[in-house]
């Protein structure tokens, strides 16, 4: 079926970052590459159960789901937006410091990420604890004021909670696992072990990264602005 | 064996990937995809063991119409560790995580699959899981059946639900890390010359396979995230205490584990196009339509899974949409198994043992399959749910489709992975008793469900004792059938002739390496010149 190939890769120079089972750097930068966009194919479902589930409720007890809104504080959310956005172009900076071999430039915006991604979780902080003040936090912590939800059903102003926290809660556990990767990349090119050759690890954090942005795009909206309120 | 074995130097003075290097060590922190797969073939061999052990005691204890031999709590208790374990231990990685690691990147003409450490990640994590689902059988049990439905699994819960939940999401990781692993290296690592058309069927439906892991695996976590907080907060999504819906949760569950069905059966379906071909000695008829027939079923598995659902009280518009659609995946499944007769036909055929079960599997899965067709018909499923006829139909598929091609592709390629033959006499009879057996055990079961009586029951109206006893006997048969390919496969390992690169004559990149391979599959990477299944046509069809 097969005839023995002539030449191969593996006899030329190995040049540094290439894994032993690729044949090239070409082949190892598309791989890589693809991995990360068919991970992110599982987190768009992982988040997506979430996101129809809200659908369904949101269309079923809207009452509940726009008084449950107009007690998100949408300065904070809309500010969070405002340095996520501005996180996303730090990380786009950083790929194309790597891309052209600016290794300071590289380490640079590393860090100006990770300064905005923990400013953007201490803030959500801030937020949860206020809730958690409030007795805004169902199962918990459950004791919300009359006065703050008014006329609505307060069982489905508690389902509404319940989407604000695990959908919240879940991708800022996303931006923490990002808040590791960014620590990581900072280190491995602290140490010299990006070139213009070799980025891919920084690119495929890039993508990671912009991804969590985007979902809390598709968030802010849901959860803090479409509540009625305007 | 059909044809001589190619004449190699003496077994043990050749380096290869199970002699590369010795130790403990060695295997756990292996990274080559060949010892990955035997990792995987003795967990989830273990793990096949302890759910058929959980369905002899199931047989046994329905010999009585009283129950023969556990309280009804226990009996919830035991169907459920089968299905959990059965389902998610050892059929949804059976083929891929054992058959698939192994042969993809033979297949491909690659020297391992694209991430090598993510693939041993996802083994760590499937033992894990199993280590946790065992705690939890081990520590009370969980009586809510596989699906887990609320709010048996939430709010009226008195069992390890939140273990076993756990357990089937961090297996549903390690599916999800495979699945990611074979898309890359099917796209990316292809030999040269190894054009889509050109590859192996097996590849395609692998490749269908990983799309489903990769798509309904996430959505099955996320649901199991929220029931394990709801039955932590005692409050949550599924909760109608506070207006939440546990049909949800339902919609939510089969929106994965319907497609999981398909995640069971594709990859048997890729294994048996082989065989077919290959004791055939044909081309395999209808390639392309193979080949797109498995992505079909991909496809139409996710639009499907309101059929399970008939009588939970969704809407009779959705109901009659889902009855069509599930109509519909009788269409690609025929295709298959059409192309696989006409292969069949006119081929020189020979009997060897992982013919048997292709043949098995091709009889069994379309009872399955056509029985499907009577659940998938609103009218009649009413009659039927919940009875024995959904479990007769469904082990139809799993038993007699999956588990028998996991079987015939382990005697297919075990001379390639151990470098030895097995008994083909003993492997003859055993796959006759499993066929038999499994017969013997299920088909009594359409005939229990047609006259009513209901699935997961602990006891049953004595008028209904000789279709069980009957079922019961077949169990036992079976599960000695299971017993003898461990057997001589243990065996063969030490003192099995040398099988050498291709003891079936067979095509494909994996047969021109030697057997077993050595760590980096090729000498050089293979060159392909022409398409799968280039067999020497006995005469010429067309003339």
């Amino acid at each position: 079926m097969a005839e023995l190939s002539a030449g191969s890769a593996h006899a030329a120079v190995h040049p540094p970052g290439l894994r032993h089972h690729f044949e090239d750097m070409e082949q190892q930068h598309e791989a890589g590459n693809l991995g990360m966009w068919v991970f992110l194919v599982t987190e768009i479902l992982f988040f997506g159960g979430l996101f129809a589930a809200y659908a369904i409720y949101r269309s079923l007890y809207l009452p509940g789901f726009e008084a449950g809104s107009r007690l998100l504080d949408v300065k904070l959310g809309a500010t969070n937006t405002a340095v996520l956005i501005g996180s996303s172009l730090t990380m786009a900076l950083a790929v194309h410091a790597a891309q052209t071999g600016k290794r300071k430039a590289l380490i640079f915006f590393l860090l100006l990420t990770m300064v905005l991604g923990a400013v953007f979780l201490g803030i959500k902080f801030d937020e949860y604890a206020t809730k958690w003040h409030h007795g805004l936090v169902p199962g918990l912590k459950w004791a919300p004021d009359e006065e703050m939800y008014k006329n609505a059903p307060l069982g489905s102003v508690e389902l509404f909670f319940c989407f604000y926290f695990f959908m919240t809660g879940l991708h800022a556990l996303h931006m923490i696992i990002g808040f590791g990767i960014m620590t990581v990349m900072t280190l491995e090119a602290w140490g010299g072990k990006f070139s213009a050759e070799y980025y891919a690890p920084v690119e495929v954090s890039g993508l990671y990264w912009h991804f969590v942005d985007i979902v809390w795009i598709f968030l802010f909206p849901l959860l803090y602005l479409i509540g009625g309120r305007y | 064996m059909s044809t001589a074995a190619v004449v190699e130097s003496p077994a043990g003075s050749r380096v290869h990937y199970l002699n590369a290097s010795y130790g403990i060590k060695s295997w756990l922190f292996t990274t080559d995809h060949k010892r990955i797969a035997l990792l995987y073939l003795g967990s989830i061999t273990f793990m096949f063991f302890i759910g058929g052990a959980a369905a002899t005691l199931i047989r046994l204890h329905l010999i009585e119409p009283t129950g023969a031999l556990v309280q009804p709590e226990t009996y919830n208790k035991l169907f459920t560790v089968h299905g959990v374990v059965m389902i998610f231990f050892f059929l949804i990685p059976s083929i891929p995580a054992v058959l698939g690691n192994f042969l993809v990147p033979l297949m491909v003409g690659a020297r391992d699959l694209a991430f090598p450490r993510i693939n041993l990640l996802s083994w760590y994590l499937y033992t894990i899981a199993a280590l946790l689902a065992l705690y939890a059988v081990v520590s009370g049990g969980v009586d809510t059946g596989w699906t887990f439905y609320t709010p048996y699994s939430s709010t009226y819960a008195h069992t390890q639900v939140i273990a076993t939940a756990l357990a089937a999401f961090i297996a549903g990781f390690s599916s999800i890390l495979t699945g990611l692993n074979f898309i890359v290296t099917i796209h990316k690592m292809r030999a040269p010359g190894l054009t889509w058309f050109r590859l192996p069927l097996f590849i395609w439906a692998m490749y269908a396979t990983s799309i489903i892991q990769i798509l309904g695996t996430p959505v099955l976590a996320i649901t199991i995230v929220l029931l394990a907080a709801e039955r932590l907060l005692h409050v949550g999504i599924f909760d109608p205490k506070i207006g939440g819906d546990p049909i949800l949760f339902q919609h939510l569950f089969w929106f994965y584990s319907h497609p999981a069905v398909y995640i069971m059966i594709l990859p048997g379906m890729g294994v048996v196009s082989e065989l077919i071909a290959c004791f055939a000695r044909k081309r395999i008829f209808g390639y392309s339509m193979i080949a797109f027939s498995s992505l079909a079923i991909a496809v139409l598995g996710f639009l499907v899974w309101g059929h399970h659902m008939f009588v939970t009280g969704q809407s009779v518009y959705a109901g009659l949409i889902f009855s069509v659609l599930s109509f519909m995946v009788a269409i690609p499944s025929a295709i298959k198994v059409f192309n696989w007769t006409a292969t069949l036909y006119k081929g020189s055929i020979s009997y060897e043992a992982p013919m048997l079960y292709a043949l098995g599997f091709i009889g069994l899965f379309t009872m399955g399959g056509l029985t499907g067709l009577f659940l998938a018909s609103l009218a009649t499923d009413v009659h039927l749910t919940g009875t024995y006829f959904i479990v007769a139909h469904f082990h139809y598929i799993m038993v007699g489709g999956a588990v028998m091609a996991y079987l015939g592709g382990i005697h297919f390629w075990w001379p390639k992975i151990t470098g030895r033959l097995y008994p083909d006499g003993w492997a003859r009879f055993a796959a006759l008793i499993i066929f038999v057996g499994f017969n013997l055990t299920f088909f009594p079961q359409f005939v229990l469900g047609y006259l009513g009586m209901p699935r997961r029951y602990a006891v049953y109206p004595a008028e209904f004792q000789v279709l069980n006893v009957m079922s019961s006997a077949g169990a036992s048969i079976l599960g000695i059938g299971y017993l003898i390919p461990l057997i001589y496969l243990i065996w063969s390992i030490r003192y099995g002739p040398v099988a050498g690169p291709n003891p079936w004559g067979a095509k494909g990149l994996e047969w021109e390496t030697p057997s077993p391979p050595p760590t980096e599959n090729f000498e050089e990477i293979p060159i392909v010149t022409e398409e799968a299944y280039a067999y020497a046509e006995p005469e010429d069809v067309h003339g």
